[in-house]
């Protein structure tokens, strides 16, 4: 009989990489199962484990208010407003942080850090005494404006880094074969920093999607974004569906954020923004 | 015919002067290796002739006409990098064809073009390869195509098989001294390796501190160095400090007639050129180590003040550590005010 001489490696088992899936799976998506239950459950009552009836009822009447079709409008136009106006300020700003050297540049640079390093809800106080006096508070472009402050780190250091990590070598290639300044930026440059600065922007837009306490403290009481709604339904009415099926619209950004993630940005991407 | 015209280039970057008073001719179809150590203002020479620096002074022409204040994407010269610089978002047949469609050439002739540089380089079919999916030498053949496609007046190579290992680094520097030679482009090629540009170059130039040592034709710069630099930077040489008087160069454990004006000296000798004999004495120094390459060997000498020397015998096995030996150089120079002193008629 033949005998099979082929080493073969004991297999492992991965103890630590188990571990840390299950830990995960506990913190990130038992947390969202409830959260989805609850969204479909037209009966839930203690002590079932599951709940009694599902059904669309509660999306019916959630989706029938007219204050969500308000606050879902009002949360897009705000998360594009943010996106677009952040990525006009603060691409070109990258780019010069990037590539040209000037007086204060790293002090500059490490500012955009400042609104993150301190206590939010401090700052954000101390520009509203800003906006009262300027008429601000309770305005659509008062919260655009805060929910910029929110987006420079993301909109600067990501973006930079995109720029940075664009071989010189490259583009000195691209002007050796004939192309000028301009059509190096458009044909090498931003292509190559293209996905990084994708990442970066999808992050802008889903987080500014998700903002509350810029929104709340200078949009209130005039401007009502999905998450201040969804709070104020979350402390105000008895009915946690309201709530749930509220939770389970604001996944929507998220989830097609992942699918372009999935289809444009390559893995490596997020992680090279953040300089690895 | 002339293509190439540098005069009295220098480039200073803050204090420090990297290339000094530069000025070289570069015949039709030439190819000229600029050969020296890191930091010797090679690659900043060829950065300005490209159009990526600008010459503190000094002039560039091509074919008679001015290019300093052309920008790289105006000039008659094509790049080659060391680190290929291929645009990883475009594939093969995009990163060749991207310089012919910036020139608005229709998309037949573009292709056609194409083809013909991938068979020149022997990568036809890889058009359609992302370039991660070749390898170095490969790349290294696309950033070669890419700038050959254009028909460059000249060609210029920044150390581009230095990441490349040694077999492939020899293979692909004959290839392209092979497509140099066919398409007779005028070509300069940096280097620091001096087996590089011996096996390459029509004629080499020595840069040693941003200033020109020496330009010859490889055999001649082995031959007839003719400042102490270059002899100790091509091949291996002996170089030893001195003094000349009354027509004897001598160091302790060492003396050599040297009909020249008495002062400092450095004598040189290649290892090939430096007979060793069994001591019938003293010895003038001992054998310190002998390593056999089978075709030759080499005896590692140290002379009786401590200073090392090498002599090329035929047979390392006629040789042991530590026995004394009498030496004798059969053909030498010696140098004086990095400019040569004397050379005798057979120096190597």
């Amino acid at each position: 009989m033949p005998v099979d001489t082929t080493f073969k490696p004991p297999r492992q088992v991965d103890w630590a990489g188990i571990g840390f899936a299950v830990v995960l799976s506990i913190v990130i998506i038992f947390p969202l199962i409830v959260v989805g239950l609850w969204a479909f459950a037209n009966v839930w009552r203690y002590p079932n484990v599951i709940p009694q009836e599902f059904g669309l009822r509660f999306w019916y009447q959630t989706l029938s208010r007219p204050d969500v079709w308000e606050s879902i409008t009002t949360s897009v136009e705000l998360a594009v407003s943010v996106t677009v106006i952040s990525s006009i300020i603060c691409l070109p700003a990258a780019f010069a942080f990037a590539r040209l050297k000037f007086p204060f540049r790293s002090l500059l640079f490490f500012s955009f850090i400042a609104g993150q390093a301190f206590p939010k809800f401090g700052l954000l106080v101390a520009i509203a005494g800003i906006f009262l006096s300027l008429n601000l508070i309770g305005t659509f472009w008062g919260v655009v404006l805060i929910q910029l402050v929110g987006t420079l780190l993301y909109m600067i250091w990501i973006p930079v880094a995109a720029f940075q990590g664009v071989s010189p070598r490259m583009e000195e290639a691209a002007r050796d074969v004939g192309a000028s300044p301009l059509r190096v930026f458009w044909s090498i440059t931003l292509p190559q920093a293209g996905p990084t600065i994708g990442a970066a922007v999808l992050l802008t837009f889903v987080n500014t999607f998700y903002e509350t306490e810029g929104a709340w403290l200078i949009g209130a009481p005039a401007v009502h974004t999905m998450p201040i709604l969804m709070i104020s339904f979350i402390n105000n009415q008895p009915v946690i569906q309201y709530g749930a099926v509220l939770s389970a619209i604001l996944w929507l950004p998220s989830f097609f954020a992942l699918l372009f993630a999935r289809r444009v940005i390559s893995g490596g991407s997020f992680a090279r923004g953040f300089g690895a | 015919m002339s293509v190439l015209d540098i005069k009295g280039v220098t480039k200073q970057f803050g204090t420090v002067r990297a290339v000094d008073s530069f000025a070289l001719t570069v015949g039709d179809g030439e190819l000229v290796c600029l050969l020296g150590p890191s930091g010797s203002g090679k690659s900043t020479l060829l950065r300005m002739i490209g159009g990526f620096e600008t010459p503190s002074s000094g002039s560039i022409t091509i074919d008679g006409e001015e290019v300093i204040h052309l920008p790289p994407e105006r000039r008659p010269t094509g790049m080659v990098f060391q680190s290929h610089a291929l645009w990883t978002h475009m594939n093969v047949f995009k990163n060749i064809a991207f310089g012919l469609k910036l020139r608005r050439i229709p998309v037949a002739e573009v292709k056609r073009r194409v083809d013909e540089v991938l068979e020149l380089v022997g990568l036809t079919g890889y058009g359609n390869r992302q370039t991660h999916q070749l390898s170095g030498g490969q790349q290294q053949r696309v950033a070669l195509a890419r700038s050959l496609v254009l028909e460059p007046k000249i060609l210029l190579l920044d150390e581009p098989f230095a990441s490349l290992d040694q077999h492939l680094r020899e293979r692909l520097r004959e290839e392209v001294r092979d497509i140099q030679q066919r398409l007779k482009i005028t070509t300069l090629f940096v280097t620091h390796g001096q087996d590089e540009a011996l096996s390459m170059a029509d004629r080499i130039v020595v840069l040693h501190d941003g200033r020109m040592e020496q330009v010859a034709a490889p055999d001649m710069l082995y031959r007839e160095p003719e400042t102490p630099f270059v002899a100790g930077f091509i091949g291996t040489m002996n170089l030893i400090e001195g003094n000349v008087n009354g027509g004897t160069f001598s160091r302790p454990g060492f003396s050599h007639k040297l009909p020249a004006g008495d002062g400092p000296a450095i004598f040189a000798v290649r290892p090939e050129a430096l007979a060793i004999t069994p001591a019938t004495g003293a010895g003038a120094a001992r054998v310190h180590r002998v390593t056999d390459y089978g075709t030759h060997g080499l005896v590692d000498l140290e002379l009786k003040d401590g200073l090392r020397l090498k002599s090329m015998v035929p047979e390392a096995r006629d040789w042991k550590a530590g026995q004394p030996v009498d030496i004798a150089p059969r053909a030498f120079a010696a140098y004086r005010d990095d400019a040569v002193l004397y050379r005798s008629s057979a120096a190597q």
